[in-house]
């Protein structure tokens, strides 16, 4: 069996095309993540650069409003680019540089990770094409006008689903196309080792400052963690440093769409199966045959039939619990924020405040919850406009 | 000796493949007698998948086709159909498919319903040499050959991978996914020679090729030629009037690799 395992889950189950490929960047991070000028420049660019650290906001009204246990938000959504996922992508393009690399390829689902990609691929001077599913093109037009004007070229695929899915599948296709001079930057803790390992690692940052912060603000730690999964990087990274707390209890909030006992759903926890996709063996949603199900969520970035590993094996061990989450709970929790923190939070991370606004209730107020607030709204704002019946178009 | 290598040893083959279900499984059923009759050395047949990465436009489009027909196009479905058409034909056929609809079935369950059908082997795009122990157990418990690929980036994995290999070794000639190419440009050559210093399992060459030029140059490497998507092209185009076009295509082909000493 393979590297890169997470009790029974990970591995690399990848075309042979990519295999040799897939070793060098696994041998690349494992050389680079110990190099000292390596870890230099990138501290230097997520502190300069992408605004860290970022805050551990201390969410007053809410807590009173809801009236149980204390809230912090890890404000990811203040990032440059807004959202989590440039941590990652600063440390995938910089290795892609190390590596000889000049372009990378990338596939997005809300956006963010193809905005962040594209930002980056600017910086640092590398080539940038992105696949993103035709619908999420069409749900986030915005985000897509964003990477054009950051210099990437933006693919719709309209295979499949149309959405995240797709865009990976038609990443891959691509890195096989073309392996020699390309880095497939991939967005989330899933696909084939090393990725999910090398992307919870760059995403761990959260972890690292929000343990840090709350021992400074509290003098002790968290009661609970909670952040939203599609793929699972945001909650990979604020887990991650929390995983030997024990008495830390992680939940990861996974979109229910229309509801887990409806077919209209991306719940891979709760309604998916052990399977082996996308370069990994972990849940997924599907048929009985094995046929990778169609998925929805009203958020583009968690409309995905799967799970990184790493969370499949914490689910086994029952180290995170994870809990669906409806498009009409987020969409309220999204307008709650909005109205009492003064927050504009984007729809996947809406998902995670909906559980908090269900959990933090039934906690003691000398308790402690950090939610990762893992990107702004701003790219949301039309879509639950239309969710409401407002006319409105970008 | 197995069925597979039986066939193909001492000889130049020419390999079609087709997606099971497109138009229908007993369309693929008549195709498949087509092409036995027009002289397929072996028969790659492919289960259909809901996401195959590995594949071209013109056989994602056929997988879709299959998958979205009325009548259905399960596993189950798919080895009945063999079940049937291995009555008819003496043809040794292979499955080509993707992890997992193999191990969502369960890897024995599905071999063994291989080797109760009359498949002799299958082949597995998204599944690597070190990650083979997922299904080889249960292949050989059941006598069911795991085909390996060597792709042009294998450089020194091609050794490694001929050594362990057993039916034939799908040689992948290009870069990217399946589809039809107007030039191939890796040294196959150099490939094969390495392959055969370590290895007596045939090596079949596949991806990009259609036209009989292309078919007369790499039987003169290989020990065979396989085409999917320019047969498939034809499935899509006439549908279910597609028999005799593949019987003509298919002679065609046959014709040019065999002519090769």
């Amino acid at each position: 069996m393979s590297k890169g395992r997470f009790g029974i889950h990970g591995g690399q189950y990848i075309p042979e095309t990519l295999m040799n490929e897939i070793h060098k960047l696994e041998e690349a991070y494992e050389f680079y993540k110990k190099d000292p000028a390596f870890n230099e420049e990138l501290n230097t660019l997520l502190r300069e650069y992408a605004g860290r650290p970022s805050l551990l906001y201390y969410a007053e009204k809410m807590t009173k409003d809801l009236g149980g246990a204390k809230i912090y938000l890890k404000r990811e959504d203040l990032n440059h680019t807004g959202a989590h996922k440039i941590n990652n992508v600063l440390g995938q393009a910089l290795l892609a540089k190390k590596m000889g690399k000049t372009r990378l390829i990338a596939e997005t689902g809300a956006g963010q990770h193809g905005v962040a990609t594209a930002t980056v691929a600017a910086l640092l001077d590398l080539e940038c094409e992105i696949y993103m599913g035709a619908l999420d093109c069409e749900r986030q037009a915005l985000n897509v006008y964003r990477m054009k004007l950051l210099g990437a070229s933006v693919h719709p695929v309209t295979t499949g689903t149309g959405t995240l899915k797709d865009a990976v599948n038609e990443c891959m296709k691509e890195w096989t196309n073309r392996v020699d001079d390309t880095l497939y930057c991939l967005g989330s803790v899933m696909g084939p080792h090393p990725f999910p390992q090398m992307v919870g690692d760059f995403q761990s940052v959260i972890s690292r400052e929000a343990r840090a912060q709350i021992l400074e603000k509290e003098g002790r730690l968290p009661d609970v963690v909670m952040a939203c999964v599609g793929g699972g990087s945001n909650a990979m990274g604020m887990f991650r440093e929390f995983i030997p707390d024990e008495s830390v209890k992680l939940i990861g909030c996974e979109a229910a769409g229309l509801g887990v006992d409806t077919d209209r759903t991306a719940a891979t926890m709760a309604t998916g199966k052990l399977g082996i996709f996308h370069g990994m063996k972990s849940y997924f949603c599907q048929n009985e045959y094995g046929q990778i199900a169609p998925v929805y969520s009203i958020s583009a970035g968690l409309d995905y039939p799967g799970v990184g590993p790493e969370h499949a094996n914490l689910h086994d061990t029952g180290r995170a619990q994870y809990v669906p989450v409806t498009d009409e709970e987020a969409v309220e929790a999204f307008e709650y924020i909005a109205r009492t923190e003064g927050i504009i939070a984007a729809i996947e991370s809406s998902h995670a405040i909906a559980h908090l606004m269900k959990l933090a209730p039934t906690m003691d107020k000398d308790q402690i919850i950090i939610c990762c607030l893992s990107g702004r709204g701003d790219k949301d704002v039309a879509a639950i406009a239309r969710y409401r019946g407002v006319d409105l178009h970008e | 000796m197995n069925k597979i290598k039986e066939t193909l040893m001492g000889k130049k083959s020419f390999v079609p493949f087709i997606t099971a279900g497109d138009p229908s499984l007993d369309k693929t059923e008549e195709f498949i007698i087509k092409m036995a009759e027009a002289g397929a050395g072996l028969i790659e047949i492919g289960i259909p998948f809901s996401d195959p990465i590995a594949e071209g436009p013109v056989i994602m489009d056929a997988n879709v086709r299959a998958l979205s027909n009325p009548d259905g196009c399960t596993t189950d479905q798919v080895f009945e159909m063999v079940e049937r058409v291995s009555k008819k034909v003496d043809v040794p056929m292979v499955f080509l498919t993707y992890l997992n609809p193999v191990y969502v079935y369960g890897p024995e369950r599905f071999c063994n319903r291989c080797k109760e059908v009359g498949i002799s082997g299958i082949i597995i795009p998204d599944m690597p040499y070190e990650e083979k122990e997922e299904i080889l157990p249960a292949a050989k418990a059941a006598g069911i050959d795991v085909i390996s690929m060597i792709a042009p980036t294998s450089k020194d994995r091609i050794q490694m991978i001929a050594k362990e290999a057993t039916g034939y070794i799908y040689v992948v000639s290009s870069l990217g996914v399946t589809g039809v190419r107007s030039e191939i440009t890796t040294d196959l050559g150099e490939i094969v020679k390495q392959i055969k210093e370590v290895t007596d399992t045939p090596a079949c060459i596949g991806f990009g090729i259609s036209t009989p030029e292309q078919a007369d140059k790499y039987a003169r490497v290989a020990d065979g030629v396989i085409v999917g998507s320019a047969i498939v092209k034809i499935v899509a185009e006439h549908g279910a009037d597609a028999g005799p076009y593949i019987y003509e295509y298919v002679k065609k082909m046959v014709e040019t690799v065999e002519a090769v000493i």
